[in-house]
């Protein structure tokens, strides 16, 4: 059948018309949703990392969000350590900040370098947890590993010293290998581990499989995903490090 | 069922399977079917992206002009897999946080553009429909098999429940590490291939 080019052309931008009206309709009904989905997922990896809900329990929106009443925002500094206030709880603001040279710094540490966080935002968040029973601290933290970049919480004790828990809500590592590093039963050595060593530097790591040689600050690496772990300790050197919530850390601790 | 029906619906679950026959979406067969349910919800997105596909393309196979055939297809194809890909993340957003970018990939799986163009465009929309699920059904029993023993025999799981203990988690089964490395799907997808072919000759080709 032969067509005009008229045709054509009245038929390109009919379906184009078409096409976008029904993708454009579907973004904009299901977008609340979405971002309810997206908002629940994220407050529930922090309570669970804080220890306010199981590692299993799934919360409703309504849940998570009375729970996450008793948890500040607070916005901290880098360079001094200092609390400047408060924030508004948006992870991905921090990300993108981290994108953005006018608000983000260089890295210059080795682990850093390491764990390719080329950029700290100039403004952190850490997250202050006032549930009587579970105060505690969590701080967003992400690193490349094998494949992908690694976007996880680390929860400290209030002495800002002792591991309570961590968890990374966004990698794409090779599952059954470096994809354990979500597996509970890995995540599981963290909760009491230091993050200072004696001389009060910043010395928690994750070894390889099985070397393992200061228990008190070292975790033990996945069997099979050396690089991953490893990656997984620069990323933690990075974060508590002087670069990014180090001062922080010392300036609140204890 | 009249013998041509049959013939569509059923064909390419065996005869004319799109992955183990004519080689096609095997990227996605490599990469979602580390684990079961993933390799669910990825045949279920790809049955309604297909069927929906071939029913409005085939709708419209007297409209298309032949010029910008292909690129009509596509833009069809890809508004579909938007929406799968919306729909997903509004209602089941673990499995769309598992499967990331793969769904957003169905744009790229050859059976869905292979079925427009050898199929949806000669044929009528009810026949197109049925091609559809025949051969997103073909899909989904290749998947199914390789996400079954990837899950079993990697991480001694199906569909997230423990069947094997791994040496891991305290328990005697030493998973095999290369069936969750994409390697594995190919030994598998081989295997079956093979298996296929024993049993109908058929398929063999003289040469």
């Amino acid at each position: 059948m032969e067509f005009s080019n008229k045709y054509i052309i009245g038929f390109a931008l009919a379906l184009c018309l078409v096409c976008s009206l029904a993708v454009s309709t579907t973004a904009v009904v299901l977008k609340d949703k979405q971002d309810a989905n997206a908002l629940l997922d994220m407050q529930s990896q922090i309570l669970r990392v804080a220890g306010l809900i199981d590692a299993n329990a799934k919360p409703t929106s309504e849940e998570a969000t009375a729970m996450f009443t008793s948890i500040k925002a607070l916005k901290v500094s880098p360079t001094t350590g200092e609390i400047l206030g408060e924030m508004e709880f948006n992870p991905k603001n921090l990300i993108k900040a981290s994108k953005d040279a006018s608000l983000s710094s260089a890295t210059s540490s080795e682990s850093a370098t390491k764990a390719r966080v080329s950029r700290i935002p100039n403004h952190l968040m850490v997250l202050q947890v006032t549930d009587p029973g579970n105060e505690c601290y969590v701080f967003l933290l992400w690193g490349n590993g094998l494949w992908s970049t690694m976007y996880g919480y680390i929860a400290l004790e209030s002495d800002l010293e002792t591991v309570k828990g961590i968890t990374f809500y966004e990698q794409g590592e090779t599952a059954g290998l470096g994809g354990e590093i979500v597996n509970p039963n890995w995540t599981s050595q963290w909760p009491g581990k230091k993050v200072f060593d004696e001389e009060g530097n910043v010395a928690l790591t994750v070894t390889k499989f099985g070397q393992v040689k200061k228990p008190s600050n070292q975790v033990d690496g996945i069997s099979g995903a050396t690089i991953t772990s490893v990656a997984v300790g620069n990323t933690m050197l990075t974060w508590l490090g002087d670069e990014a919530y180090g001062k922080f850390l010392k300036a609140e601790g204890k | 069922m009249k013998k041509e029906t049959k013939d569509i619906l059923l064909g390419p679950i065996h005869l004319k399977n799109p992955i183990t026959l004519q080689v096609l979406g095997i990227c996605s067969a490599l990469a979602v079917t580390t684990q079961l349910q993933p390799a669910l919800v990825m045949s279920a997105a790809l049955m309604f992206v297909l069927v929906g596909s071939n029913v409005t393309i085939s709708m419209l196979r007297n409209k298309i002009p032949g010029s910008i055939r292909v690129i009509t297809q596509l833009a069809i194809i890809a508004s579909l897999v938007i929406l799968a890909d919306q729909i997903m993340k509004a209602y089941l957003f673990e499995v769309s946080k598992q499967l990331s970018v793969f769904v957003g990939l169905i744009i790229t799986n050859c059976i869905v553009m292979g079925r427009a163009e050898a199929f949806a465009m000669a044929n009528p929309p009810a026949k197109a429909a049925l091609d559809g699920i025949g051969n997103a059904l073909g899909y989904s029993v290749i998947l199914i098999i390789v996400g079954f023993f990837r899950e079993l025999l990697g991480s001694g799981k199906l569909l997230g429940h423990v069947v094997m203990p791994t040496v891991n988690n305290g328990g005697w089964y030493n998973p095999n590490g290369l069936m969750v490395l994409s390697p594995g799907a190919f030994f598998i997808i081989g295997l079956f291939i093979w298996a296929q072919r024993t049993y109908s000759q058929e398929l063999v080709e003289e040469n």
